[in-house]
């Protein structure tokens, strides 16, 4: 046997498990970066200047991150503070609320939707009251941000709540007895050693609703954002008129969280 | 001044019961207890932090008993990594003083202050991340100090440590102690500890006050079984008063009968502290409490010996290194060992 097989031989009876499990990573690996990777780089150039310059493709970028960005705003100052309570305090079916609130990651989002029809419809309950005030939930962007906010918190809420949990509650005891009040400890002490994880949480959330389509679209096909937009171009008018938008998301996306994790690293050097 | 009447409280599983205690103002007492016996339970409830089930918790005179820790004047101190990490040293000594919103120029004073009494004036622009174990917890009195608090909890503070900080820490406290006169209460499960520092112990066992006394009462006398093993009585035989005529007691324990000097009428156990007993090669001169026997075990403890002298039950001698050294002893060897009747605790 030529030397070179037989070193590989040995190399690979000794590192079986990391051989064989490198093998599948790589599989999974090809099989999200592939198709995200060729429809970036394989659309018509000239299509995607054109997109680009399109009013409408523009006015549903920009409104969905506009919405987006609502969405984790309001996701944040509701979300953080439940997190908070779910990390420190025991209740009665905790466990069942933290289970819970995870449920809209695991519905279909075409039935949130309509979950969420149910209660901000017009003719329904909550709907009938925002109503009354001139807030519409339906063909409106408080539509398209209900929509998002529900099936993204979750993201905000799981990570700010193993934030929260690593923060040791001895810290807060010692800043307690050293005079300061409950809030004074959590905007002194608990947020700014769990921030990074709220954060990360936020910037799930704003990259979930940005990528959400199901339940927008039940709550609100207009104005269009721009997940809504891909699918009626490729259902009117086929495949060519969809890859230059869906390739324009692709990159905002990819960029955005490039553009975290940079943040993050330079953060973390600097602790 | 610290005290507790019939205080009890309920966290999760664990209870603490029926705790009495009084510290006076300037005093240093220590609550000492195995892992698990509510020391840490007991200090957090001073300090405001758990609900008090019932009872009363007095701080100066004042029932505490349901006010904020921020308004108890009692600052905690754990035994480890529980500076701000995000917060640079400078900024952790200050914490208790920023956020009751005191003047800069006020803050500047206190914090030269306290630097000069804990020696951290270089360690000032630092993060914890970067101190060593002794100097973390230098920082963390500091921090503790300077708001002036009443009352100063310490819980473990040094069982995080190595053996040299330790002592540089434990010197610290005492000394500092002594110069502020604040009431302090330091938990830990370490005997030596408590006896270097204490002007008071608590032994607590199972949420449970079992003994409080001065050090050496704790040490000679101790109340029960639990207490004897848990300072090193090590030798504790369980047997019957078999003659009495005071104070002369003959205690009987598996045939052999041991002297005891003692006023106690009723005893199960005869405990005999392993440093009291004097181990020779020759047999001394009609002592009582004189046994022959073998070695059987020798642990070199550094400073100590600690010896295992079969003389049909068995007793641990605790030796100095240089009289070990001098006698020459191996296993196997035969020895005689005696204690003086006034050497032997009745319980």
């Amino acid at each position: 046997m030529p030397k070179f097989a037989r070193k590989a031989g040995v190399f690979f009876i000794r590192h079986r498990l990391q051989v064989v499990f490198s093998i599948f990573s790589l599989l999974i690996i090809l099989f999200v970066l592939f198709p995200l990777a060729k429809i970036v780089f394989l659309s018509d150039k000239t299509a995607l200047w054109q997109s680009l310059k399109d009013i409408t493709v523009i006015k549903s970028i920009l409104l969905t991150l506009y919405a987006a960005l609502i969405t984790a705003v309001i996701g944040f100052i509701l979300g953080v503070p439940f997190a908070f309570i779910l990390a420190r305090y025991d209740f009665p079916l905790k466990g069942v609320v933290d289970g819970l609130i995870n449920l809209p990651i695991v519905v279909p989002h075409t039935a949130a939707g309509i979950a969420l029809l149910f209660v901000f419809g017009r003719n329904f309950l909550l709907g009938k009251w925002f109503d009354s005030i001139g807030v519409h939930f339906v063909d409106s962007l408080a539509g398209i941000i209900i929509a998002m906010l529900f099936v993204s918190v979750p993201f905000l809420v799981n990570s700010a709540r193993d934030g929260f949990r690593k923060v040791d509650v001895r810290l807060e005891n010692v800043a307690r007895t050293l005079g300061a009040s409950p809030w004074q400890v959590f905007r002194r002490v608990t947020f700014p050693l769990a921030w990074r994880s709220i954060l990360a949480g936020t910037l799930m959330m704003f990259a979930r609703g940005i990528s959400e389509f199901g339940a927008v679209i039940i709550l609100t096909y207009y104005p269009m954002v721009t997940s809504v937009l891909i699918y009626e171009r490729f259902a009117s008018y086929g495949l060519t008129q969809a890859v230059p938008i869906a390739a324009i998301l692709i990159i905002i996306c990819a960029l955005i969280f490039i553009g975290f994790r940079l943040f993050l690293q330079r953060d973390k050097k600097r602790d | 001044m610290i005290k507790l009447k019939n205080v009890q409280v309920k966290v999760g599983n664990f209870n603490l019961e029926q705790i009495n205690l009084v510290v006076s103002k300037g005093e240093y007492t220590v609550i000492l207890g195995p892992t698990g016996a509510g020391k840490t339970v007991l200090l957090e409830s001073i300090a405001g932090l758990h609900n008090v089930y019932q009872g009363k918790i007095l701080l100066d005179g004042k029932d505490v008993t349901n006010t904020v820790p921020e308004e108890r004047g009692a600052s905690i101190v754990y035994q480890d990594y529980t500076l701000f990490p995000h917060l640079t040293v400078k900024e952790n000594i200050v914490f208790g003083l920023k956020v009751r919103h005191m003047a800069r120029p006020k803050i500047t004073e206190a914090l030269e202050s306290i630097c000069g009494i804990f020696e951290i004036q270089l360690l000032l622009k630092r993060l914890p991340g970067t101190l060593s174990g002794g100097e973390r917890q230098r920082v963390a009195l500091a921090r503790a100090l300077i708001t002036k608090p009443e009352i100063l909890l310490l819980d473990e503070p040094l069982s995080a440590l190595d053996a040299e900080s330790r002592e540089g820490v434990r010197s610290l406290l005492k000394n500092t102690q002594q110069k502020l006169g604040i009431t302090t209460l330091h938990v830990t499960h370490d005997f030596e500890e408590a006896m270097s520092l204490a002007n008071n112990i608590v032994v607590i066992n199972g949420g449970k006050i079992v003994q409080i006394g001065k050090p050496t009462e704790i040490f000679y006398h101790p109340s029960s079984e639990f207490v004897a093993r848990f300072t090193m009585a090590r030798n504790i035989f369980a047997g019957k008063i078999v003659h009495q005529d005071a104070p002369r007691i003959i205690f009987q324990y598996n045939g052999i009968e041991i002297s005891v000097l003692s006023d106690k009428t009723a005893a199960q156990h005869a405990v005999i502290r392993p440093e009291m007993i004097q181990v020779t090669l020759e047999k001394p001169m009609a002592t009582p409490n004189t046994f022959p026997g073998t070695v059987k075990s020798i642990v070199d403890r550094g400073a100590n010996i600690l010896l295992t002298i079969d003389c049909l039950p068995e007793f641990e001698c605790l030796l100095p290194r240089k009289q070990f050294e001098n006698m020459t002893l191996s296993t196997g060897k035969q020895v005689y060992i005696n204690f003086l009747p006034s050497s032997v605790h009745l319980i």
